[in-house]
Order: structure tokens, then C-alpha cells, then sequence
């Protein structure tokens, strides 16, 4: 099957036996309604957004036993050292909308929208319902803003919560501790 | 799949516009200021763990509703990041407390996927009877908790008594009740124990009197009947649209289950029946659980039958351990051991998204390396997530008395709700 047709292509990959296309997130509603309409992509299973921030590149780091071109860095994932750099990535931001067809041959696919710090993308609730918490956590976790979502407010932190747990550049163990001798 | 053919549960939608996952009161009803608004939670003894819903009544029908989550959000996603993927196997299982081997399968699947790593026969078989094993389980304990809210507290009896019987089942073959760690990027961590075999077969003979004894309990009681039959209302369209999966869709008479339609493991070798009620209400929803009981014991007596000799865990030196008397006389041996400890082994780059039919549905993984030998990003898509989304659309005209009944019936873990 081919998605030459999906509006606001821009890339189709194929690893492990999955298809990802790349789509231009101003035309991600375009593309999504498309792929359910003309393909029968009628099932969201998962919206996975990740953050690329300090994601290995040939400028900073070095394939190896040692991770990074200054010595080992042992605050950063991965800082033992990897066995090849691994290809770069566009931008900061990915969001991975895992589609299925409820059919014969449960056909998948994976539709990927790159997106800067603070970029949004659009609200995919129109397409599929389910969308809404999953869009919802992608803001609470990751601070991607969702564009036109009816209720964008946080799912699993508390709504007072400062920043964005799940970036790579939140701190671990950033919560002060309570009952601490200092306290 | 015969998906044409279905009893209409309901005309049109019922999911609300435009938030999907909440009820709205309407303006005219409230401006009438009746209507009373009250915290179903967060803790209540019957919301499965915590979970709050808020709920607005007119009387005692709920008018409006909201459910709030991340009571218990602990971050697991965010931790595993912080650990090798050897360490990281044994997070997954501690999401869902219920479906522990399902939740580690998938995350161990994703991992050999990426490595391209082959299991033996004898691990994936095993592999096969202990999710088999755990549905049964996680459908015992749902069924003697939902029974327990409704009243019917000797059901909660029957279904742990079998429940007790698996969990020394799992005690047997891994060395724990719970959170068994027993999946291994490769196999298994352990060979399957000698007399395994001899109490799993006691366990199956008596595992189908015991779904006879609790329907007999349930399937002529007045009272069950009354508070489960037409209630909880979901179309199968609407079913899809919010991304139900697991027996919640089969109950809105969808035959879908990603064991026949998207095989793993080695489902496509065994033989068994995929049950679909088409009432979409919470009773069809029970019943096949019941049936779906009795189908994965029957799963599991056919992977004794063919459970494949040999070893239990694959021959790659890089990412498995080696065998522990070889410590002692191997250096090579040692120094693999102690490579794959300390630093563990390095995931080639990619990202996977693998999914498996867990107990409550399609429980998936997004997992993405770096080519290191940490997980660069790990998400699970928890069924109970999106089951819990369909609580506005279930919970349509429905009484407070209801509200546990029905939410009970979408089978909703908090552990994986929240992460």
C-alpha cells in the first residue's frame, strides 16, 4: 500500500516492519482525516510524544566506550558510550500517532510530526475522540501545545505543577524533599 | 471480521461534544439549581485504586461528569529512562499490578525486536501459558472486586480461592506472587521448575468448576441481573472512536483481539475461541470475562501439551547472561557477566511500537533507543487509559447507584492509568 496521497507528506520510513510517515504539522488534520477516510485507519492506539534534547551528534559526542568528545559524562543517559552515532533528528519535539485499522490483517502505521520547543500541533480529537487524553498528556508530560484541544489542561500532575516531567532537561529528584532536616 | 453484521446497541453518538471524555451538565439544568456536585474519590473503596470522579447529579441521575487521574503517577516512564533496559524489565511489570506478565511480554518483545534477537521455542510457549495464566487472574480479581461493590461479597471468596491457586502457580515457576520478573530480553530468566507442570494441570481441572460455581453464584441472582443488564451503554462505533480494545470492545460486539488478527507469540498454533457479546452493556461485558476465562484455560492446557523441550533462554552472549557454573571456570563467561551488570547491553538505534492483547486490551509500547544502553524514551499505551475515557459515553442517564457497576465493567487498572 502506498501513502503517496497523504496530504503534507514529507518523508516515509520503514524499519522493523513498520511504516512512519513524516507529515507537516500545519496539515496533520489533513493527513490524519485522509488516513482514516481513504485508508480505514479508524483506531488511535497511542499518542508517544519524545523529547530529542542531547540525542547524540557527531559534534558533541563520539562513537565509543566514552560517551561524549570531553570525557564521560555520567549525568547524561547513555554516557556509557555508544557503539554508532545514531542518525540525527530534525527537531526537539517528536509526536508518534500510532494508528490501526480494526480489519482483516490489523494493518498499522505510525504518522510523525516534528515540532520545535513551544511549536503546536493541532488537535487530532476531531479525527479520533480518543485523542483527548492522550493530547492532554503529551501537554502535561512533555509541554507540547495542542492547538484547538477543548480542555487543554494537566491529566496527571497536579494543576499548580511547575514545568514538564517526562522533557530531558527536568530535573531528577527536582520535588524538595518533605520532613528533611533542613526543613 | 464480522463487523457488518451487529444488533444496534443505540442510534447515532453518545460520545459528548466537544471534550469526549466529559459530561456536561446542560446550562438550563443548572441554572434550575438542583443539581448537586459530588467527589466520587479519589479514595473510595470501589473506584479501583484511585481514581476521582466528579460527578454532577439531578436527583440520582448523574447529569454531568469528569473523571480526574494521576493519583497515582509515579513516573515509571521517566525512570526507566534513568535505567539500563536490563533494569528496566522489571518496571513494566509494576504498572499494572494485576497483568504483571503481560505488561513485561511487551516491553520484552519490543526490546528483542530491536536487537533482532530470536527466542527459543520452549520460552515463547511458556511465555504464552503465564499471560494465559494472568488473564485468568486479572479477570478473577475484577470479577470478585466488581461483584464485592455490587453486594455479591461470596463471589470475592470463590474468585480468590483460584486466585491463591495462581499466585503459588507463579510463586512455583518464577519465585514470586507478584511482579514476577520472569521475562528475559532473549527467554526466560529460569528454567521451568520440575513439578511445574503436574500443579498446572491440578489448577486447569479445577479452574472450569470454578467459572460454573461463579456463574452459578451470579447468572440467576436477581439483584446481579438487575444492576448489571442494559447498563453502561456502548456502541461499537463509539467504542472505536474512543479507542476501546479488550473485552470492553468485544462486549460492543466487535470481533477484535489482537491474538487472532495480529498473532504473537505462538498464538496462531493453538486453538481457541475469541468470545463477542453484542449487547454493550455491562452484563455482556462480564460474561465475557467468564468466557474468556474458560478459553485461556484451555490455551493453557494446550501449551502443556506442546510445551517444546530444549533451552529456555537464547544463546547470545552479549545480551544474556551466562550460565552461572560457567562463572567458575570461564573468564570470558565472567567478563560478559560483569559488561552485562554493570553497563548492560546496548540496544541498536530505532523505535518499535509493539503491541500485545493484555487482559484489559491492546497494551502497547513505544520504545525508542539511541543505540546506548539505556531506553531513550519509553511510553505504554495502557488499555485502562482509554477505557476510563469511555466513562462520560457509558455513564449517559445513568443512576448513581450505577456508577459503580459501570465503571467497575470498563476494568480499569490505576497503576497503568496513571504510570
Amino acid at each position: 500500500m502506498t501513502y503517496e496521497g497523504v496530504p503534507g507528506l514529507v518523508e516515509t520510513r520503514e524499519a522493523h516492519g513498520e511504516t512512519t510517515l513524516v507529515v507537516d504539522p500545519a496539515r496533520l488534520v489533513e493527513a490524519c482525516t485522509y488516513l482514516r477516510d481513504e485508508h480505514g485507519f479508524n483506531f488511535l492506539s497511542d499518542i508517544a510524544a519524545t523529547d530529542y534534547l542531547g540525542w547524540p551528534e557527531s559534534t558533541s559526542q563520539v562513537a565509543g566506550y566514552v560517551g561524549t568528545a570531553s570525557g564521560r559524562n555520567i549525568n547524561v543517559p547513555a554516557s556509557q558510550g555508544l557503539q554508532r552515532l545514531p542518525e540525527g533528528r530534525p527537531k526537539r519535539f517528536a509526536m508518534n500517532y500510532q494508528l490501526l485499522a480494526v480489519r482483516e490483517g490489523a494493518p498499522r502505521l505510525r504518522v510523525q510530526v516534528w515540532l520545535e520547543d513551544g511549536e503546536s500541533v493541532p488537535t487530532v480529537i476531531g479525527v479520533w475522540p480518543t485523542a483527548d487524553w492522550f493530547e492532554r498528556e503529551a501537554w502535561d508530560m512533555m509541554g507540547i501545545p495542542i492547538e484547538g484541544h477543548p480542555n487543554l489542561s494537566r491529566l496527571l500532575m497536579d494543576e499548580d505543577w511547575e514545568g514538564h516531567p517526562l522533557r530531558k532537561d527536568y530535573p531528577l529528584g527536582g520535588e524538595p524533599v518533605r520532613f528533611s532536616s533542613e526543613e | 471480521m464480522a463487523i457488518a453484521e451487529r444488533p444496534l446497541i443505540y442510534e447515532g453518538t453518545r460520545v459528548p461534544h466537544p471534550i469526549p471524555t466529559m459530561l456536561r451538565v446542560d446550562d438550563e439544568l443548572r441554572e434550575m439549581g438542583d443539581i448537586l456536585q459530588v467527589n466520587f474519590g479519589p479514595n473510595h473503596p470501589s473506584t479501583h485504586g484511585v481514581l476521582r470522579l466528579v460527578v454532577d447529579l439531578d436527583g440520582e441521575k448523574v447529569v454531568g461528569l469528569e473523571a480526574k487521574i494521576g493519583y497515582v503517577h509515579t513516573g515509571f516512564e521517566k525512570t526507566m529512562e534513568q535505567k539500563t533496559w536490563w533494569k528496566a524489565i522489571t518496571y513494566p511489570a509494576r504498572i499494572d499490578y494485576l497483568a504483571y506478565q503481560n505488561n513485561e511480554l511487551v516491553f520484552v518483545l519490543a526490546i528483542e525486536k530491536l536487537l533482532q534477537l530470536e527466542t527459543p521455542p520452549k520460552a515463547t510457549w511458556m511465555r504464552m501459558l503465564l499471560c494465559e495464566l494472568n488473564r485468568i487472574h486479572s479477570h478473577l480479581v475484577w470479577l470478585g472486586t466488581s461483584a464485592l461493590e455490587l453486594g455479591a461479597i461470596s463471589v470475592f471468596w470463590y474468585t480468590f480461592r483460584e486466585r491463591e491457586a495462581l499466585c503459588d502457580l507463579f510463586e512455583l515457576a518464577t519465585g514470586y506472587r507478584l511482579h514476577t520478573r520472569y521475562f528475559q530480553a532473549g527467554g526466560l530468566a529460569e528454567d521451568i521448575p520440575k513439578g511445574f507442570e503436574a500443579e498446572c494441570r491440578k489448577f486447569c481441572k479445577t479452574m472450569s468448576p470454578g467459572v460454573d460455581q461463579y456463574e452459578a453464584l451470579l447468572d440467576k441472582n436477581a439483584i446481579w441481573i438487575e444492576r448489571t443488564r442494559g447498563l453502561g451503554l456502548l456502541s461499537a462505533d463509539d467504542a472505536i472512536a474512543l479507542g476501546q480494545s479488550g473485552p470492553v470492545l468485544r462486549g460492543s460486539g466487535v470481533d477484535w483481539d489482537l491474538r487472532k488478527s495480529q498473532p504473537y507469540l505462538a498464538y496462531d498454533q493453538v486453538d481457541f475461541d475469541v468470545p463477542v457479546y453484542h449487547g454493550g452493556d455491562v452484563y455482556d461485558r462480564y460474561k465475557l470475562r467468564m468466557d474468556e476465562m474458560r478459553e485461556s484455560t484451555r490455551i493453557v492446557e494446550q501449551c502443556l501439551d506442546a510445551m517444546p523441550e530444549g533451552p529456555w533462554i537464547a544463546d547470545d552472549r552479549k545480551v544474556v547472561l551466562p550460565p552461572r557454573e560457567e562463572l567458575h571456570t570461564s573468564m570470558e563467561s565472567l567478563i560478559y557477566h560483569f559488561k552485562i551488570v554493570t553497563e548492560g547491553y546496548r540496544v541498536p538505534e530505532g523505535e518499535i511500537y509493539v503491541a500485545v492483547e493484555s487482559p484489559r486490551g491492546e497494551l502497547g509500547c513505544y520504545v525508542v533507543s539511541d543505540g546506548g544502553p539505556r531506553p531513550w524514551r519509553v511510553k505504554f499505551r495502557a488499555p485502562g487509559f482509554a477505557a476510563l475515557e469511555a466513562t462520560a459515553t457509558c455513564m449517559r442517564d445513568a443512576l448513581v447507584a450505577d456508577l459503580i457497576a459501570i465503571v467497575g465493567s470498563l476494568d480499569t487498572v490505576m497503576g497503568e492509568v496513571d504510570r
